[in-house]
């Protein structure tokens, strides 16, 4: 296994624990034990667990920022990229509850871990340039209201957030598929032109 | 000796803009040159003859009468008579306020445009006096003149008028100006400043040697470009808080990406004022 493909175990490792026991009650050592290592070695890998944090916000940033290039990329309308974003965000957060439980519970709770480093989008980029791209496509095409970027963006991320959030908290009455229509239309309906 | 270089030069559909610009040159300089004729200048009666150097300055028009002429048709009489035409300003080149240009119109060919290798384009609204006198002096040493796809000389065009801008330290940052003519900040991001974007050389080579508008803090209008005039210069344009036209020669999502790294790392030293008013915090408190 390459020092890339171990530090990727080590971050999952790290976010199943972050998520079952929360960040501040997990350690190194934790860390370490689970994934069966010396917390020497650990050491190698990770100076820290406030670098491991960090490490962590900027994968999650690029497996979702690359993810939305590839729908940016397609040939099809707001409305359709709409929908696709919102499956991707529900199905993520399905597959992997612990990357929204991170996102919410660890980055945007504990912003005092983040700021060496990680001030204002800086560890999140990736994932916000894709949808500032985004809404800047479909307002040179006309298919989205031209407005103030954070109102679009909170009303679509702090929605789809707000109801991945809900579901890992068993609050839905029902499966997060259920609510990729009427949420998708509900986001097109507040956004479009 | 070399005999001096015929100079003709007529207005089109213009303002007379770029000629008063190139007025505030020394003149004598025309004494190199025989100036066969100029519509402001003591010269010769027109006549249609041969030049070295033919300048038309303003757009060209159909049905527009000029010194006798239609405008269309003396320009293409004069045209085949000239070594050298120079389209002297947007209007000439393509078409800005007031027409067509001779090589392009706007974006699209214009009617000169098989005979573009004749032409030397200096856009400009107006253009700026040391450009035409470089050109000129140029023409006059006969030495060669390099331009670009569309027929500028690359020495004055390569650049944008980003190039030189005293405000570059703000535009790195993300600092914006707060209000026009102060000297601080960056008019680019609400300001309308289309700097990054624009083909010239306004802030290597001054105006009247001291100032540039951007320096001045008044956006750049972008007034070398194919499209210019666009509306609403004193504000930029954006789609959902982006700007809609980006620094050339780099991808939007770079872009996005390395201005998104700038605004999150705050420049401590630019956000606040470097220097303060002194009256500033008595006219907040009135």
């Amino acid at each position: 296994m390459s020092k890339e493909e171990r530090k990727l175990e080590i971050m999952k490792t790290a976010l199943n624990l972050f998520a079952k026991r929360g960040f501040y009650n997990t350690t190194i050592a934790d860390i370490a034990r689970e994934m069966g290592m010396s917390v020497g070695n650990m050491y190698n890998y990770f100076p820290s667990k406030e670098s491991l944090a960090k490490e962590l916000l900027i994968y999650t940033s690029k497996v979702f920022g690359e993810e939305i290039r590839k729908i940016n990329e397609m040939d099809i309308s707001s409305k359709e990229k709409i929908k696709k974003i919102v499956e991707l965000y529900f199905k993520k957060a399905q597959e992997e509850p612990e990357l929204v439980d991170y996102f919410m519970r660890v980055y945007l709770s504990n912003k005092e871990i983040f700021n060496n480093g990680c001030e204002g989008m800086l560890c999140v980029s990736a994932f916000v340039t894709e949808i500032m791209i985004f809404f800047e496509e479909g307002v040179r095409k006309k298919e989205l209201k031209n407005q103030d970027f954070f109102a679009a963006f909170g009303l679509f991320m702090g929605y789809i957030g707000g109801l991945a959030f809900l579901n890992r908290e068993n609050i839905l009455g029902k499966s997060l598929d259920e609510y990729i229509e009427p949420v998708s239309e509900n986001i097109y309906n507040a956004l479009k032109a | 000796m070399r005999s001096k270089p015929k100079l003709l030069w007529i207005d089109a559909v213009s303002c007379n803009g770029c000629s008063h610009s190139f007025f505030n040159i020394d003149l004598s300089f025309l004494d190199n040159f025989e100036l066969l004729y100029h519509p402001l200048l003591p010269s010769g009666d027109f006549k249609i003859q041969n030049s070295d150097i033919l300048i038309v300055e303003g757009a060209i028009k159909p049905n527009f009468l000029r010194l006798g002429f239609d405008l269309n048709e003396l320009i293409s009489k004069l045209f085949f008579k000239a070594k050298t035409v120079i389209a002297l300003g947007t209007c000439a080149v393509y078409g800005g306020i007031f027409g067509e240009g001779l090589v392009f119109n706007k974006t699209s060919k214009g009617k000169f445009f098989k005979c573009k290798d004749k032409v030397i384009n200096i856009p400009g609204c107006p253009v700026h006096p040391e450009w035409l006198f470089y050109i000129l002096n140029m023409l006059k040493e006969n030495k060669k003149i390099v331009l670009d796809e569309l027929n500028r000389p690359v020495e004055i065009f390569s650049y944008t008028s980003h190039m030189g801008c005293t405000r570059n330290e703000y535009f790195e940052w993300k600092v914006d100006a707060e209000r026009f003519g102060e000297k601080e900040g960056c008019l680019f991001y609400y300001f309308g400043c289309q700097g990054p974007f624009t083909h010239s050389s306004c802030n290597k080579i001054l105006w009247n040697e001291v100032n540039s508008k951007p320096r001045a803090g008044t956006p750049c209008f972008g007034c070398t470009e194919p499209l210019f005039p666009k509306e609403n210069l004193f504000q930029t344009e954006t789609f959902m808080g982006i700007p809609a036209n980006i620094p050339l020669g780099v991808s939007k999502r770079a872009y996005l990406t390395l201005s998104g790294i700038a605004k999150s790392l705050t420049n401590e030293r630019l956000t606040k004022k470097l220097i303060k008013c002194e009256n500033e915090d008595k006219q907040k408190d009135n």
